[in-house]
């Protein structure tokens, strides 16, 4: 556990030193957003409607414009290598970058969202829907977006290739993420698509971990 | 099955293989559209368009095939390392991205004079198009690697992964109320098809899986004499 910590810490720090890239993506996520009111005309009960989807769509767009960072200056400085020398389980080692890469990305967009919500004019009670299915999605993207990252590693392009074979997967979150939130706006139960996405992320915990060190190993060896 | 996994002996096996295979594969083609076009009645309801169903069925069937077969070669890819795995699985992408497009095309061609529209964003149709999505990331991702050996190793992962869907993709007219009507064969009662259908549709099927079989051969063997090339290149520059 100290270790982990100190792996979340370090990679924390890195983010902190180099903030310009956290902030990078948040401010493309709201410069995503803002885009669509313009260029859907700004009818308040248009916008309404699309709310949920628009945040959402913007939502995964920012998580994939970082992903391929994920472990990219840890490989190309060889830290990554010393990491998966250790004894120290490489699972766990994952675990940590990819709740690192939550925390500097998710979450802000967590953040922010109910702000952008108010300027698309969601219905008032979508908000605590969208938060809640943010709360359980967007760690799912940063736990699938792992295993991308870990296979895009090393190769050319490799910012495009991990939307492209990423974004194909995570379909499901956007679903069942949109349908809970405009389901809210009519008032209609939510639960199915909330346990939905919770199952996914329980799912995507254990098993997207693995699946990234079983390719670090794969690919660093 | 390790016999054949040298590449010597697979040359020599499908030498043998192929002139066969393409050759059933031509005749069964032409029986299937000689009763497909000719030979079968139309349907009461769908008229002459159902005679589009006996190239969307099979190469529907193919499609999810194809892809069963690529995540079956990586993961013996994975396992055991064997390069003519790893050369299978890159063959069978592009077969695979053929025949869902087929799949594609052929389901926009039916539905726009049965459902009155080209697409629907109904279960069945989005999960294919998620799986012709796979297929071209896998093929993204085999080649962007300066390094071949790299790029078979993500792919292969890849392609497991991407296996999740193949189930989502047969059970989705089951589990969800689609447009897409059910399956009407592979049922545990007698299949929901009158036998002067059933027939093209067989032989239909039989043509695709012995052409899908052909191609496969030509594939694999143009990538291992484009190996050898490059070996006796490097052997003559170095």
């Amino acid at each position: 556990m100290k270790k982990f910590l100190a792996l979340v810490q370090r990679d924390l720090i890195l983010v902190y030193r180099s903030a310009n890239d956290a902030w990078v993506v948040l401010f493309f996520f709201v410069i995503a957003v803002t885009l669509f009111p313009l260029g859907i005309g700004p009818d308040p009960g248009v916008l309404q409607q699309l709310s949920g989807g628009i945040i959402w769509i913007c939502a995964l767009l920012s998580a994939m414009l970082s992903l391929d960072g994920v472990f990219q200056s840890d490989f190309d400085d060889g830290s990554l290598d010393q990491m998966i020398l250790t004894s120290y389980p490489l699972e766990l080692l994952v675990l940590g970058k990819c709740f690192v890469h939550w925390l500097t990305t998710g979450f802000p967009i967590l953040l922010i969202s109910p702000v952008l919500a108010t300027m698309l004019n969601m219905n008032l009670d979508s908000y605590s829907t969208l938060l809640i299915t943010m709360l359980l999605g967007t760690p799912t993207i940063s736990l699938m977006g792992g295993v991308g990252a870990a296979l895009v590693l090393g190769s050319r392009r490799s910012g495009v290739l991990v939307s492209l074979i990423i974004l194909p997967l995570i379909i499901p979150i956007l679903i069942f993420s949109v349908a809970a939130i405009n389901a809210s706006g009519e008032g209609v139960e939510i639960s199915s698509a909330v346990k939905l996405l919770g199952a996914l992320l329980i799912i995507s915990s254990v098993f997207c971990p693995w699946a990234t060190a079983a390719t670090l190993r794969h690919l660093t060896n | 099955m390790h016999k054949f996994a040298n590449p010597g002996q697979f040359t020599k096996l499908s030498t043998r293989v192929l002139p066969w295979t393409s050759s059933f594969a031509a005749v069964c083609f032409l029986f299937g559209l000689y009763f497909g076009i000719f030979d079968s009645p139309a349907d009461y309801q769908q008229g002459e368009t159902v005679r589009i169903m006996y190239v969307h069925v099979p190469a529907a069937w193919m499609s999810l095939l194809t892809y069963s077969l690529m995540a079956a070669a990586s993961a013996s890819f994975l396992i055991w390392k064997h390069s003519l795995a790893d050369i299978a699985a890159r063959s069978l992408a592009p077969i695979g991205a053929a025949f869902t497009a087929i799949t594609l095309i052929t389901g926009a061609l039916w539905g726009q004079p049965m459902w009155g529209t080209w697409w629907v964003w109904d279960a069945r149709l989005t999960s294919v198009l998620v799986l012709f999505f796979l297929y071209l990331g896998y093929m993204a991702l085999v080649n962007a690697f300066d390094d071949p050996e790299k790029g078979s190793k993500a792919a292969a992962v890849l392609a497991l992964i991407g296996f999740v869907n193949v189930p989502i993709i047969k059970f989705s007219v089951d589990w969800w109320n689609t447009l897409h009507q059910p399956a009407s064969l592979s049922r545990l009662d007698a299949p929901a098809i009158d036998i002067s259908m059933l027939t093209p549709l067989l032989f239909m099927a039989l043509a695709f899986k012995l052409l899908l079989i052909s191609i496969l051969i030509i594939k694999m063997r143009t990538i291992l004499i484009e190996k050898r090339i490059e070996a006796k290149q490097l052997l003559k520059s170095g």
